[in-house]
């Protein structure tokens, strides 16, 4: 599939997510279970994208060891869990990674 | 406005005319452009880093507008995923605007279909939290669909000016930009600020200890699993609700 076929296949699934229920005219709520799993979908989701891509080693030959990444992340989920600013967790984890490596 | 709604609910408000409410909604979403405008920053300069061509990292943030969404398509090109489980990925992302639509959708029934499918395609997480704060006053004036329409508006602006600086710029920063770190603290940002209760921590653990174990599966299927194990036992160690 080309980059630009996921494209519009990613735009197309997420603005049908977004219409859904006003298409609804807000007639039908979300079923109980579904309400249930909702709130727990992105914390489980961006996990399972963090922990592997900071725990393993990476592809490329030069990047940072895992040592130094996952001393990074821990530095960044400490800072997000304070200030909860974009910006501030990026700057603090790779002050991090860059004493570390 | 104490006035009674003698003429019919369209001068209920006579107060609250539509731009009255477009233009708060506009105010109410700028502060939130403090922390969005860095973010599609850097969303523009790891696009361009991941190997994905500027117009094609421009056109996602028109066609997705979805932040998180778009952070992680940067993410599983760099890392050669399938495309069916990139889509399906986003999908699992972005599943939550579905609670938002569920929540916005009584107030905007009575709207015709342009309306729908425009407030659809900008409700974010920005625009719903601001959105739902007029939405939810109790003050049902006609023209309230306006104000989600102003802040979606400014997040729109926002976010597509920021990107493009992000795709223009990045293309000359990032050479040396370890953007297999970058993309993961990003997400840690987003993610840990959400985990409030012991329910999410333990979505979390789960999720990130099935990813280690998953990942060598081919084409991020590993992903999928991990995120769909992290949900479950969210929702298996959420208090159960008293019926």
């Amino acid at each position: 599939m080309s980059l630009w076929l996921v494209i519009l296949a990613c735009g197309a699934v997420t603005f049908a997510t977004r219409l859904s229920f006003v298409a609804l005219e807000g007639r039908r709520a979300a079923p109980g279970w579904f309400r249930e799993l909702l709130p727990f979908v992105p914390v489980a989701t961006l996990t399972a994208i963090v922990v592997p891509a900071l725990a393993r080693p990476a592809a490329g030959g030069d990047a940072a060891g895992v040592p130094a990444r996952l001393a990074a992340g821990a530095a960044a989920a400490a800072l997000a869990a304070v200030t909860r600013s974009v910006p501030l967790t990026l700057a603090g984890g790779f002050l991090v990674l860059w004493l570390a490596s | 406005m104490t006035t009674p709604a003698l003429a019919g609910p369209a001068l209920a408000h006579p107060g609250r005319s539509a731009a009255h409410e477009f233009w708060s909604g506009v105010r109410d979403l700028a502060p939130l452009l403090l922390g969005v405008v860095p973010y599609g920053f850097v969303y523009g300069v790891l696009a361009r880093a991941s190997g994905i061509d500027a117009a094609a990292a421009l056109a996602a943030s028109a066609i997705l507008f979805a932040g998180a969404a778009q952070f992680l398509l940067a993410q599983l090109v760099a890392a050669g995923a399938l495309g069916a489980v990139m889509v399906a990925a986003v999908a699992l992302v972005n599943l939550r605007h579905a609670l938002y639509s569920a929540s916005v959708a009584p107030h905007l029934a009575h709207l015709p279909l342009r309306w729908k499918l425009a407030l659809s395609y900008l409700l974010t997480d920005e625009s719903y939290a601001v959105a739902m704060r007029r939405l939810g006053d109790g003050d049902r004036s006609p023209s309230r669909h306006w104000h989600l329409l102003g802040a979606g508006v400014a997040l729109w602006s926002g976010w597509q000016l920021a990107t493009a600086a992000g795709v223009v710029l990045g293309a000359r920063v990032p050479a040396r930009l370890p953007l297999d770190v970058a993309l993961p603290l990003t997400f840690i940002a987003i993610a840990v600020p959400m985990i409030r209760s012991r329910a999410m921590l333990a979505a979390a653990i789960a999720a990130g200890i099935v990813a280690l174990a998953a990942a060598g599966w081919p084409w991020q299927l590993g992903l999928l699993a991990a995120s769909l194990a992290g949900i479950l036992a969210g929702a298996l160690a959420a208090p159960r609700r008293a019926r």
